[in-house]
């Protein structure tokens, strides 16, 4: 991967639709992210944000950096939100009123807006079968809150709300898995990203968006500040997530699982915890423990794929 | 010519939205809107409305694909009630402040707890400040006009708010009544083309929905308080031309009877006509009393309920909802706000009644009269009472 970097501003369209001066922290892997997937988008398309993170530093009035039409309304609806513009914008086509014919409808939330509040929305904006792409930008919990845990916190972190202290090693419960929920909707597909590896996400997304129905991508997003981790970190920190088998890159197209990368081995869980100070309370056991889920996981993924070639 | 048949007033709303050719509907049913609902999904399944239903999850996800739609320029309707409603409440703000103009039918209903699909008016009152326009009907025929009028209320681009048609659960959504119908020329001819100003569309791209900091939020705030008082005037002309042209006119305060009467009640809703009738026994009997109704609750006619109160000496206040722990009912302490700086005020007796679903009959009516008059003689009361309750 580090090869192809050189190649990279070659192989990706210049559309920038999340213009420069937002208010983003140093190190922000989710702007970066959104930069690169909004390449793959284009200009004709809508965007519906939820509260979080990314509406905040990109909106206030009466400003925006969002060069494409953009709405945000609040934290839980965003899917529901983007169920009626998706049909809002059918009808019209239908009834000789909007020009476009491919508008692309594209939702996007954070962990919180999207593996808790979210969920429901989500949930029924995926079953009736919207043309829209929800992308998860995930970086693990509250961060534009400072730092609380959500479903999508890893095991062992300590965040505001799941501290570490005498009587508890963080975060007690595991990352809650909301690609497999996707899959169980039997949507068309559904697909793991990370900036980190900025090609895979910019081709996921293209597939999305040309999906007919609804596609979910989560992507994997560091977060200097909530993480504890130097702001340069971001991206070799994305890398490692991957390689570890904390993070693994993969889609499901109709159902049918396909790793888009795999490493031989998979590394020491310590290359990726260590650097990051919400795991620097974790004794050796507790590390040993979780790497052994995170590889029990990720063998389980890894099966999945092979069996359904 | 639209025809007058007999027809159920949530069917007949269900009819008259489908002429008004929304592009959008998402609901989720709750009694007692689910005739409406159901009506237009059936609409909607043989051809008779080209439009999109989405039928969504939840009341929150109803009124925030509501939001999506309209922000697309799209003509959207729903329909809710009682639970519903609450569930819908923090997307209601958003809807007023966001000036996405949403119309909806409210068939009101108790809230919880306990559980009751019955009607009052708890479920609309809770939402008294979240910025939409808020009309009361009080029959069948008024339920299709004023949905009719809501759209082109609504939709003005003076105006561009949501429209609540406020219309009694059970007691009027599920009443079979002789209701006028218009045709879907005639409604083209009154509304015209929804025609939203600054629709999200990638030729032109816009950014709705930022945060505000204190800097800016007083002045966002400001402007969402002008622009519904300025709705008024819109509100006042469309009935004005919905009357022009289909001959059924309609006040943001309605009279009845108030020709030199003494004592006033004032109610809201479909028990209105309930009262008219007792209010008629009265006259006939000799007593100078009337009647005062509020069509629109929000934007609040001040300056109309000054007017139609007039030189009462009393004036009895009927509320359908209950401000527990606060001044009794909702609409009585709104009156009273209005009155409280005139120079001539009459006696404002509270009384609280038909909640969850409980009648008032004629001779109900007649008895709160009766009561309110004794307790206004006895002094000025502060205290209210709740009609027929066993304690």
């Amino acid at each position: 991967m580090i090869g192809q970097s050189v190649y990279v501003p070659r192989l990706l369209s210049e559309i920038e639709s999340l213009a420069p001066g937002h208010r983003a922290c140093i190190g922000c892997g989710e702007v970066l992210a959104i930069r690169q997937a909004f390449k793959a988008i284009g200009r004709d398309a809508v965007v519906v944000n939820a509260t979080g993170c990314m509406e905040i530093i990109a909106s206030q009035l009466p400003y925006t950096s969002w060069r494409l039409p953009w709405i945000h309304t609040l934290f839980e609806n965003t899917a529901a939100v983007a169920s009626g513009v998706e049909a809002g914008l059918k009808a019209m086509k239908r009834k000789g009123r909007y020009d476009h014919p491919d508008t692309k409808v594209v939702a996007i939330a954070g962990d919180g807006g999207t593996v808790d509040i979210g969920l429901q929305a989500l949930s029924g904006a995926l079953e009736r079968g919207h043309n829209l792409l929800y992308i998860c930008f995930d970086n693990e919990g509250y961060m534009n809150t400072g730092v609380q845990r959500s479903s999508a916190t890893p095991y062992g972190a300590t965040t505001t709300t799941s501290p570490a202290g005498k009587q508890s090693i963080g975060q007690l419960s595991w990352k809650k898995d909301l690609p497999a929920i996707a899959v169980d909707h039997r949507i068309p597909y559904v697909a793991t990203a990370c900036p980190s590896f900025p090609i895979d996400l910019v081709e996921k997304v293209k597939k999305g968006v040309a999906t007919k129905g609804p596609a979910y991508i989560h992507v994997f997003s560091g977060c200097p500040t909530g993480w504890g981790c130097a702001t340069n970190l971001t991206i070799k920190l994305g890398r490692l997530a991957v390689e570890t088998g904390v993070f693994p890159l993969y889609e499901v197209e109709n159902g049918k699982y396909k790793m888009s990368y795999k490493p031989e081995t998979l590394r020491p869980i310590t290359d990726y915890m260590k650097p990051q100070r919400r795991f620097r309370h974790l004794t050796e056991d507790v590390i040993k423990m979780i790497e052994k889920r995170v590889a029990e996981e990720y063998y389980k993924l890894l099966e999945k794929a092979e069996c359904q070639k | 010519m639209a025809k007058r048949v007999g027809i159920e007033t949530s069917l007949a709303i269900s009819e008259v939205v489908a002429a008004c050719d929304v592009d959008v509907v998402a609901a989720y049913p709750i009694t007692p809107q689910t005739h409406i609902v159901e009506h237009l999904a059936d609409l909607v399944a043989n051809g008779k409305l080209d439009a999109e239903y989405i039928p969504v999850e939840s009341e929150h996800s109803a009124m925030s694909a509501c939001l999506g739609s309209v922000a697309a320029g799209a003509r959207t309707f729903t329909a809710s009630a009682g639970q519903g409603l609450e569930l819908m409440h923090e997307v209601l703000f958003v809807a007023s402040a966001m000036r996405l103009p949403v119309i909806m039918a409210v068939t009101n209903r108790a809230v919880s707890s306990p559980l009751s699909v019955w009607g009052d008016h708890s479920d609309v009152m809770a939402t008294r400040d979240v910025g939409w326009i808020q009309l009361f009907v009080e029959n069948g025929q008024e339920a299709v006009d004023n949905t009719i009028c809501a759209f082109k209320m609504g939709e003005a681009k003076n105006v561009l708010l949501p429209v609540m048609v406020n219309l009694d659960g059970f007691h009027l959504s599920h009443m079979i009544e002789p209701i006028t119908i218009p045709e879907r020329e005639e409604i083209s001819r009154f509304l015209p083309p929804f025609d939203y100003p600054l629709p999200l569309h990638p030729d032109k791209p816009v950014a709705m929905g930022d945060f505000a900091p204190p800097v800016i939020f007083s002045e966002a705030k400001w402007a969402q308080e002008i622009n519904i008082r300025d709705s008024y005037e819109t509100i006042i002309q469309t009935w004005q031309e919905f009357g022009q042209q289909f001959g059924r006119y309609y006040q943001p305060v309605e009279k009845y009877c108030t020709e030199g009467a003494e004592t006033l009640l004032l109610t809201m809703g479909s028990f209105s006509e309930t009262a008219m009738t007792a209010i008629d026994n009265l006259r006939e009997q000799g007593q100078k009393v009337g009647l005062v109704r509020i069509r629109l609750w929000r934007p609040f006619p001040f300056e109309e309920l000054r007017k139609a109160v007039g030189s009462a000496k009393t004036l009895i206040v009927f509320d359908r909802a209950i401000s527990v722990g606060g001044p009794g009912g909702p609409v009585v302490s709104e009156v009273k706000a209005a009155l409280y700086n005139e120079p001539q005020k009459p006696n404002v007796v509270s009384f609280v009644g038909g909640l969850g679903g409980r009648d008032v009959t004629r001779e109900g009516f007649e008895e709160i009269i009766t009561r309110g008059q004794e307790i206004a003689e006895q002094g000025s009361p502060n205290e209210f009472e709740i009609y027929g309750v066993r304690e």
